[in-house]
């Protein structure tokens, strides 16, 4: 084609037309669709269970509490730890959504970045919450989020391999009992237990239990306690209760090795419930142990239902009426059992759930027994303070250092993180 | 396109008017003004323009703007991060990580690149004579390269599990000892460095493989008539005329290897502790591998790297030029 120096002109002027054109569609491609009016319209709902697809009973239950305020509500699922990260990123762009599910030890970690109305500020009553589970989301003293659901860890025991050892799962009530207990299972040609000591948060997650349950403190990593813990768990390894895998299990990876009949325990979460029913062999479950006898703290679990600023204000109302329908106590058993492993958080739905399901039972122990991780004011030092335990616990595990020396190094490296 | 003179001429005006040398504006009006297809020109390249732009320049600039503020996810919300120079630069390399991260870095990439690069000769070489089925034999040796990271790294690191991997029943069957291939911080980078190793094999064999393809047939012939043997021809031939496909083998491996994250992450996650913990690794475990993500030194480290890679690819061109000139 030839072309005169006219057409040619018009085509880099179009050209260039459409290359800002693609720029300004970008620049406003990232709206989370915050810009209709109050009162109406549509509210955005963020949760991290894409598992859930639009056809769900989840996104129905959603939907049905946006239609009771009298709006539509568009969800949008992420996986974990991009959703934390969708919820800076919007912040940062101030497209936040008007609600959104989030993991417990985020809570601290938004509401530091002041991206959180508190509970207070949007109006709902907190009163019925069971504190230990409504501490996590607390920073100094203002509450910024509510429980939808807790879950935590128990020990789980497969009754075939303890029958066989001539073990009484009853008779676990301390760290004597069950290291004794793990010694008979081993003997009579079983494995011990297993547990996830990988090197994320899920390690300290399973430790936590062991750690507390020795009566350490998060604040102090090297304290003798401490030490205890990790002695623990390092003289099961080195005696060959607990595989060496242990040092890069998570949790997934736990269950599934539990699940080939061959351990007599597995430190596991609420979770698996359902899939411990399926299980070819008989199980159950005792309450972790503290050292010296009782239920050791485990840390919570599950989400919380935060309400980010806006900046319309006037479009709390129907947010405050949105979270309202998701913690009545029936809006909390329903939650329950959308997900089959999650305690409400209120003694009344608690209850409501014991009367539907008794088999829960030790659950909601566990669950009133469990403690946040960012509780007693930790917050957001929390994630730093993780971080040097978990590699304290590998580098113990591994042989890399002694529990003394790993933790000591990791409260080093704790004070240098939350300085 | 008419107004545009005028309004030059205007600022030459002023220009002239503020006193800086009159030679100035016919020479300043000159280069100002573009004829149409200049125009045209712009216009064209705009796009790719926009493109490097927004992609390359920006990011980079971007991950040069984290590293020298105090990006805390506050602030990261917020905008208003404090300037520190280069203060996360010296907690880097202050921090106790760096060494280990440092030594693990170089034992791993030089590692994966000499045995990458060997084996993918010895095939290249192997596969030069066609034989029977070697196209089938060849097309299996891309499998490393046609699977998903994920699923490699995941197999890798069920194979070398303690307890139940594949490998450790063969040593045992033999009657050794297991090995924590794993989980012992002696033997955790060695284990994704070897699972590297594999990933890497079919690109070298491919580049190689095709650099061996430009060799021609005659310079072989000479070399028998001369009574050259199979290793006097590959060392006298094959190697010095595939020098310059593998320098750029060699170079394209080392950066692809300095910024591996996904084998080592899924197979260890750099532990136990920091024991196969490589820059990388680092860099992503301070971003995203923790509750609190720490992005200004994650892009400290991240920057390192790529000033490493960037020394790296300045020797080459260094070594290449001096090639020419000899040559």
């Amino acid at each position: 084609m030839h072309t005169t120096p006219r057409t040619r002109r018009t085509l880099a002027a179009l050209t260039a037309l459409a290359a800002t054109g693609g720029l300004a569609a970008c620049s406003s491609g990232g709206d989370g669709g915050s810009e209709s009016t109050a009162g109406s319209g549509t509210y955005t709902w963020w949760d991290p269970y894409p598992q859930h697809d639009e056809s769900s009973d989840w996104a129905g239950r959603v939907q049905a509490c946006g239609e009771e305020a009298g709006v539509t509500i568009e969800r949008t699922a992420y996986d974990t730890t991009a959703l934390t990260n969708q919820a800076l990123l919007s912040a940062q762009e101030g497209t936040s959504p008007d609600v959104i599910l989030i993991d417990n030890p985020a809570v601290s970690t938004l509401a530091d970045t002041g991206i959180l109305t508190t509970v207070d500020e949007f109006g709902v009553d907190t009163s019925s919450i069971d504190q230990n589970l409504l501490d996590a989301g607390v920073v100094d003293g203002e509450a910024y989020g509510i429980p939808i659901g807790a879950n935590t860890l128990s020990l789980y025991y497969n009754a075939d391999v303890l029958k066989k050892a001539k073990v009484d799962p009853a008779s676990i009530t301390d760290w004597d009992s069950l290291t004794a207990a793990l010694k008979k299972v081993t003997d009579a040609g079983s494995k011990g237990i297993t547990f996830a000591g990988i090197g994320t948060e899920e390690g300290s997650f399973q430790f936590l239990p062991w750690f507390w349950g020795s009566g350490a403190e998060l604040t102090d990593l090297d304290s003798p306690e401490a030490v205890e813990a990790l002695e623990l768990w390092k003289g099961w390894l080195d005696e060959g209760y607990a595989p060496n895998t242990v040092i890069n299990n998570s949790q997934n990876t736990v269950w599934e090795e539990f699940l080939t009949g061959d351990f007599a325990f597995a430190e596991n979460g609420t979770w698996q419930v359902n899939s411990a029913a399926e299980a070819e062999f008989e199980t159950g479950i005792v309450q972790l142990p503290a050292k010296d006898g009782g239920v050791a703290p485990a840390p919570t679990g599950g989400e919380f239902i935060v309400a980010p600023v806006q900046e319309d204000t006037a479009r709390y109302d129907v947010t405050r009426q949105i979270v309202e329908c998701m913690t009545t106590p029936e809006g909390f058993v329903e939650t329950a059992n959308t997900f089959a492993y999650y305690v409400p958080p209120t003694a009344e739905g608690q209850e409501q759930l014991l009367s539907e399901n008794e088999d829960l039972e030790p659950w909601v122990e566990a669950v009133q027994n469990a403690k946040g991780r960012t509780s007693d004011g930790l917050g957001t030092d929390y994630p730093g303070i993780s971080e040097a335990l978990w590699t304290a616990v590998q580098n113990a595990l591994s042989g890399a250092a002694t529990p003394a020396e790993a933790l000591e190094a990791a409260q080093a490296d704790a004070e240098a993180a939350t300085s | 396109m008419t107004s545009n003179p005028a309004v030059v001429g205007q600022r030459a005006g002023t220009r002239g008017a503020a006193g800086t040398t009159p030679a100035v504006p016919p020479v300043r009006r000159r280069r100002r003004t573009l004829n149409p297809s200049q125009w045209a020109a712009v216009g064209f390249a705009a796009p790719l323009l926009v493109y490097l732009v927004v992609f390359y320049a920006y990011p980079l600039w971007r991950n040069i703007d984290l590293s020298i503020h105090d990006y805390t996810i506050r602030a990261f919300v917020q905008g208003d991060a404090e300037f520190v120079g280069l203060e996360n630069y010296a907690d880097v390399f202050a921090s106790s990580t760096f060494p280990t991260a440092l030594l693990n870095t170089a034992l791993f990439t030089f590692g994966s690149i000499a045995f990458q690069f060997s084996i993918g000769l010895a095939l290249a070489v192997f596969f030069r004579s066609s034989f029977r089925l070697s196209n089938l034999l060849r097309a299996l040796f891309l499998v490393p390269w046609l699977l998903p990271l994920i699923v490699s790294a995941s197999t890798w690191a069920w194979m070398l599990n303690s307890e139940n991997g594949i490998v450790n029943s063969v040593i045992t069957a033999f009657g050794g000892d297991q090995i924590n291939w794993l989980t012992s911080p002696d033997t955790a980078l060695l284990s994704v460095t070897i699972a590297n190793v594999w990933l890497g094999i079919p690109f070298n064999l491919v580049i190689l493989y095709s650099g061996l393809q430009n060799i021609p047939g005659e310079v072989y012939e000479a070399a028998s008539l001369d009574g050259a043997g199979a290793w006097r021809q590959f060392w006298s031939v094959t190697f010095p005329l595939l020098r310059p496909v593998s320098a750029i083998t060699i170079l394209l491996g080392l950066i692809y290897t300095l910024k591996v994250v996904d084998v080592i992450w899924v197979m260890t996650t750099g532990g136990p502790g920091d024991s196969s913990t490589t820059l990388a690794i680092w860099s992503y475990r301070e971003a995203f591998g923790t509750g609190q993500p720490d992005f200004s030194p994650a892009a400290a480290v991240g920057n390192l790297l790529i000033v490493i890679a960037l020394v790296f690819g300045f020797l080459h061109l260094q070594l290449q030029r001096r090639q020419e000139a000899t040559s």
